[in-house]
Parts: C-alpha cells; sequence; structure tokens
C-alpha cells in the first residue's frame, strides 16, 4: 500500500537542466509532507509533475491510488491545486472567479455561489468580493488563488509556496486553515521557502537540491542529524572576548566558533540549561561582562543551510 | 480566516461527457464576456476598423472600381460589403489567439488544467464568445452598411442565411486563431500572428475586386479560397452585384464551398488546438 502521493524515479529534464533527477516521495494519508529547497531545485516542477501539468521524461507518479500519467483526468478529481503564482482572472471579482472554479469542478451554479461566499470570508476578502481582482494586492491574489485550491475538500492538495507575499497575520490564518484539512483527513504537499512553516505544518520534510532528494525525516530528525545545542555569548567588551573564548572552551563539546565583530562566541555543548548556569556563573566570576547569552538548539535553517550550503534565500514576494 | 472542517471528497464523476463538456464550455465563454465587458477597449477597436474599411473603400477606391461592367460607386458600395462582411468576422481569429495566448502567460491555462473539467471547454468557451462578440460586430456593421446604402435584394430568409455563413466562417476561423496563440504563447504575438496572414488572404479573393479581372493563376487561387465562397454564397443570397462567373466549382456552388470549408477548417484546427493545450505548458 502506498501513500496518498508517491512518485518514484522521477525525471524531468529542460535542454541541459535536469530540474528532477529521480525524486522518490511516499506521502502517506492524512499528513503533510514539507518539500524544501534552494531556489531552482525542482519544487515546482516535482508539484507540476503530480498535478498533471507535466509530463516527466521518466518515473511514476501515483496520487490518491490513481496513475498520474495514464489516468491525468481521473487525478484532477482528487486534487486541489494553489501554484507558486496566483492564477486568478484578473478581470473577473473574487466572487466570480471562485464561482467559476466552483462549476468547474462541476458543482451547480447555486453551490457553487454559496461555497465562494463562504471562502471569501474565510479568507479575509469579503470586502473585496465583488471588485475586479486586478485591484488586489499581491497577499489578496494570493489568497484568492488558495480559496480556489479550497473550493472543494479534494482528498490531495498541493500548494506551492503557499504563504509567499502573505502579512504575518493571514499566514498564521492560513496555518489554522492548513491544520484543519489536515485533521479531517486531507494529505497535503506543501513547498516553502518557510522553514517555521515547515517546521510548524510539516508531518515529514524531504530536501531537495539539483532535482535530487538530499534528506528526509520528521524535523526533529533532520535536527539532530545537524548537531546538537550550543552556547552564544555576546561580550561586552572586544578586550575580553579572548578570555571569554577560553572560559566557553573549557565547557565546550567541540569546535569554539569567534566572531570578532560581532563579539559573539558560539560552542557546542552537551548538558542544558544546567550548564548555561555554570558558563553564566563562571564568566561573571571572572568579572567578563556579557551583553547576551543563550542556549540555542538548531532549526531547520542551520539544517537547511548545513544541507545545501547555501542559506535559504528569501525570493521577492512573487505573487 | 476561520475554519470550516468537512470531509474530503473526490468530485463526483460526469454522468455525461457531452453534457459537460457543453456546460463547462459556457461556464469559460461566460468569463470571457464578462472580461470583454470589463475591456470594451477591444470590442470597440473591433467595430472601429471595419467602419473604417467602409468608408474608405466605398468613397475612396469606390469611383475608380468596375464591378459588374459599371464603374457606378453605388454598385461598388453594395458589392463592397460581403467582402468587409466576410474580412470582420476573420478579425475573430486575432481575437481568441490573443486571450488564450493571454491566458498562458498568466498562469490561468495551468489552473484549468488542473481542474477536472471537459478537455476541449477552454478553447471552446473561448471561441463562443467571441462568436458573440463578431454577432455583435455584424449586427453593426449591417447598420452602417444600410446607412451608406447596401441593400439585400432576395428577402430577409435568404439573407439571414448569408449571415449565418459569415458567423460560421468566423467561427472556424477563431480555431485558428486558438492555435496560434497556444503556439506563440505571448498575446502581442498572437494579435500580429492572428492578422498577418489575414490580408494576402483577404486580397487574393473576389472580396475587394471583381476576380474576373485578375491574372489566370491569382484568379485561380481567388476562386479556391475558403475565404472567397462565403463572399460569393453572400453576394448570392443578398442579391448584390459582382457574382463570380467563374466555373469554378467553389464559384458556382458557393453555399456549399462555404459550408464545406468552414467545417473542415472546424474539424482541423480544433483537434490540432485541443491536442495542443493538453499538452501546453506556460
Ligand atoms: N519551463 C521550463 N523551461 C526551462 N527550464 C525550466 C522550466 N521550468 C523549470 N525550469 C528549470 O528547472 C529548474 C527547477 O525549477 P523549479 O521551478 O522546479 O524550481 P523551484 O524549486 O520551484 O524554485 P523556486 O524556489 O525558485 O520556486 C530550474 O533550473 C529552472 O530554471
Ligand atoms: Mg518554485
Amino acid at each position: 500500500m502506498t501513500g496518498a502521493i508517491y512518485a518514484e524515479g522521477l525525471v524531468k529534464t529542460f535542454g541541459d537542466v535536469r530540474a528532477l533527477d529521480g525524486v522518490d516521495l511516499d506521502v502517506p494519508e492524512g499528513t503533510v509532507l514539507g518539500l524544501l529547497g534552494p531556489n531552482g531545485a525542482g519544487k515546482t516542477t516535482a508539484v507540476r509533475v503530480l498535478t498533471t501539468l507535466l509530463r516527466p521524461d521518466s518515473g511514476k507518479a501515483v496520487v490518491a491510488g490513481v496513475d498520474v500519467l495514464r489516468h491525468p483526468n481521473e487525478v484532477r478529481r482528487l486534487i486541489g491545486l494553489s501554484g507558486q503564482f496566483a492564477a486568478v482572472d484578473e478581470y473577473l471579482t473574487g466572487r466570480e472567479n471562485l464561482q467559476m472554479v466552483g462549476q468547474l469542478y462541476q458543482m451547480s451554479g447555486r453551490d457553487a455561489k454559496v461555497r465562494a461566499g463562504e471562502l471569501l470570508d474565510q479568507f479575509n476578502l469579503a470586502d473585496a468580493a465583488d471588485r475586479p481582482a486586478k485591484t488586489y494586492s499581491g497577499g489578496m491574489r494570493r489568497r484568492l488563488d488558495l480559496a480556489a485550491a479550497l473550493v472543494v475538500r479534494p482528498p490531495v492538495m498541493f500548494m506551492d509556496e503557499p504563504t509567499t507575499g502573505l502579512d504575518p497575520r493571514n499566514r498564521l490564518g492560513l496555518w489554522d486553515v492548513i491544520q484543519d484539512l489536515v485533521a479531517g483527513g486531507t494529505t497535503l504537499l506543501l513547498t516553502t521557502q518557510y522553514l517555521e512553516e515547515a517546521d510548524r505544518l510539516a508531518h515529514d520534510i524531504c530536501v531537495i537540491d539539483h532535482g535530487k532528494v538530499i534528506a528526509r525525516g520528521t524535523s526533529d530528525q533532520l535536527k539532530a542529524r545537524t548537531g546538537g545545542e550550543r552556547v552564544e555569548v555576546v561580550v561586552h567588551e572586544r578586550e575580553r572576548l579572548t578570555e571569554a573564548t577560553e572560559v566557553l572552551r573549557g565547557f565546550g563539546k567541540g569546535e569554539t566558533k569567534v566572531e570578532d565583530h560581532m563579539r559573539q562566541i558560539t560552542v557546542p555543548v552537551t548538558g542544558g540549561a544546567k550548564l548555561l548556569a555554570e558558563v553564566i556563573r563562571e564568566l561573571d566570576s571572572r568579572g567578563i561582562e556579557i551583553d547576551d547569552i543563550g542556549l540555542r538548539r538548531p532549526t531547520l535553517d542551520d539544517v537547511f543551510i548545513s544541507l545545501t550550503g547555501h542559506v535559504a534565500e528569501l525570493k521577492e514576494d512573487a505573487v | 480566516m476561520t475554519a470550516v472542517s468537512a470531509t474530503p471528497t473526490a468530485t463526483p464523476q460526469p454522468r455525461n461527457a457531452v453534457i459537460r463538456s457543453a456546460r463547462d464550455s459556457l461556464v469559460v465563454a461566460k468569463r470571457n464576456l464578462i472580461r470583454m465587458m470589463r475591456i470594451p477597449e477591444v470590442v470597440i477597436f473591433g467595430l472601429v476598423q471595419p467602419i473604417m474599411f467602409v468608408v474608405l473603400f466605398s468613397y475612396v477606391f469606390g469611383g475608380s472600381m468596375k464591378v459588374g461592367g459599371t464603374t457606378d460607386p453605388g454598385v461598388y458600395r453594395e458589392f463592397l460589403m460581403a467582402g468587409i462582411f466576410a474580412q470582420t468576422v476573420t478579425f475573430a481569429t486575432a481575437g481568441a489567439g490573443a486571450g488564450i495566448a493571454d491566458d498562458m502567460h498568466k498562469g490561468l491555462v495551468d489552473r484549468f488544467r488542473s481542474l477536472p473539467m471537459a478537455r476541449g471547454a477552454v478553447l471552446t468557451g473561448r471561441t463562443l464568445a467571441d462568436l458573440v462578440q463578431t454577432t455583435l460586430t455584424v449586427i453593426v456593421l449591417a447598420i452602417v452598411a444600410l446607412i451608406v446604402g447596401w441593400r439585400v435584394h432576395e428577402g430577409i430568409p435568404k439573407a439571414l442565411g448569408g449571415f449565418a455563413l459569415l458567423l460560421l466562417l468566423g467561427y472556424a476561423f477563431s480555431w485558428i486563431g486558438a492555435l496560434i496563440g497556444l503556439t506563440v504563447r505571448t498575446p502581442e504575438a498572437a494579435t500580429s500572428g492572428g492578422l498577418i496572414w489575414l490580408f494576402p488572404l483577404t486580397f487574393i479573393s473576389n472580396a475587394f475586386v471583381d476576380s474576373s479581372q485578375m491574372t489566370p493563376w491569382l484568379r485561380h487561387l481567388a476562386d479556391w479560397n475558403p475565404f472567397s465562397a462565403t463572399v460569393q454564397a453572400c453576394r448570392q443570397l443578398f442579391g448584390n452585384p459582382g457574382v463570380s462567373q467563374s466555373p469554378a466549382w467553389p464559384m458556382q456552388h458557393p453555399v456549399w464551398a462555404s459550408l464545406i470549408w468552414s467545417i473542415v477548417i472546424i474539424v482541423v484546427f480544433r483537434t490540432l488546438a485541443v491536442r495542443k493545450y493538453r499538452h501546453a505548458t506556460s
């Protein structure tokens, strides 16, 4: 029995670019997979293949038990999609856009109308519902596009960077909507540049780069791989930096890192809060003044950087 | 945002493919008509051009054109109208092409292609909306034509038959436009790509000049031009002067020729366009 979204050896090339280079995925029913990767990694290409928009050169894809390559029409009855770039008709109002999508999902005109009204409320678009989408801000269009993906409650959903361009309040709102969908049994594949989002929503995370899966697991598993906790200290006076570094080296369980210009020292440790207290006491007894001290655990950002060798680029809000 | 729980369900299996296809096409056609209403410039420019042609051809060239052995400008005006009508309906090519290229460009085609809708509905919906626009244009143009002195002489039913052939030709050409739009992918290219070849097509025909005055090989082309068949059929059905006496089959049986040409164009270009749409990527 394979998951609600299953892919095996997906390959897609565009000229010389291997956008997908043998991607395997398996997303159990009712769970969320976070697909992470730097720009150009192949996330959107993977979504497009799984949602019947693009034929892979080779490989196999199954969504909700239906073969994507052999029965694309069947698959379309089972999925909802919100692509990376909002696909709304600018000259139609928000309401008209949603009604049209509802009718094309084979709802009756009346049901589509009712559903459009519900979604406009749910996505804070009620005030703008009867204005052409041309007049919407980027985040409003994004929300309209997401609403369009939710017009019916398909068992499998795909969202390509759903919160790019949303303000914090609407982002939190969308997280609620997603958590609610998943609680109802929907399976979701989500790509994102916001690692906090993957941490919060995804049961499993899959990191891809250059069209290949380079890591997969739960957020905790990936963080554990990247290393444990560490103490970070910012000393007040630059003159005391060397002395403080010596102190910390005594507590450390690995290489001590010093950033001169920020007067910051980082050292991997084990022992948690108790150890932190000891560090503070020791520094204090030597009269070394500190501006900041803390115990840090690895974030998904750390995981991402250590895996892909570069900072997760936050692109401009492309809506 | 507040959440509303519901159990996910698949979209129900359609009962009847033909009904679904018709319904989806109408949903898309409605969307395109709403767009046209909100961008009235496009419709208005679509009207200005044929009206300009009527005025230019009637009053500038009119006196120097010889039709049916006379240079009476009144006769030329009656002769001319069938040609202008036919040229106007074929401009639907550019509209359909630009509209579909725009949808590709804006990613809307991706949205449509991910929905469980009938395969050809996006294109059929667009061509149906263009047919509505063409009908409107033809009505306005007919009124202008009546003002400059054009008349029908064979009764209303035959005249309506002529208009039906014109609209069918326009519908057929909008499928050519659809294919162009899917191929070139930008609205600007689709507009020029939809118009460029229309000029030789409409000028190497009986639309504006009496084809019997052309050199033999051009006359041959003109006689078999799908466009000429419709123009000839309209002149016959409207009772307008300048009906070609050429022995070529399409000139002898213009109504049939016009019908056959339009249907062949629809079948061929619809098939190609729908196939292209299925594999289109933006
Ligand atoms: N239609 C196309 N034609 C040519 N190359 C393409 C096409 N689509 C994608 N690519 C290439 O394939 C690679 C993967 O692109 P993709 O859009 O899947 O990346 P992504 O992970 O979604 O990136 P981003 O985070 O920027 O959205 C890139 O190198 C891109 O240039
Ligand atoms: Mg992408």
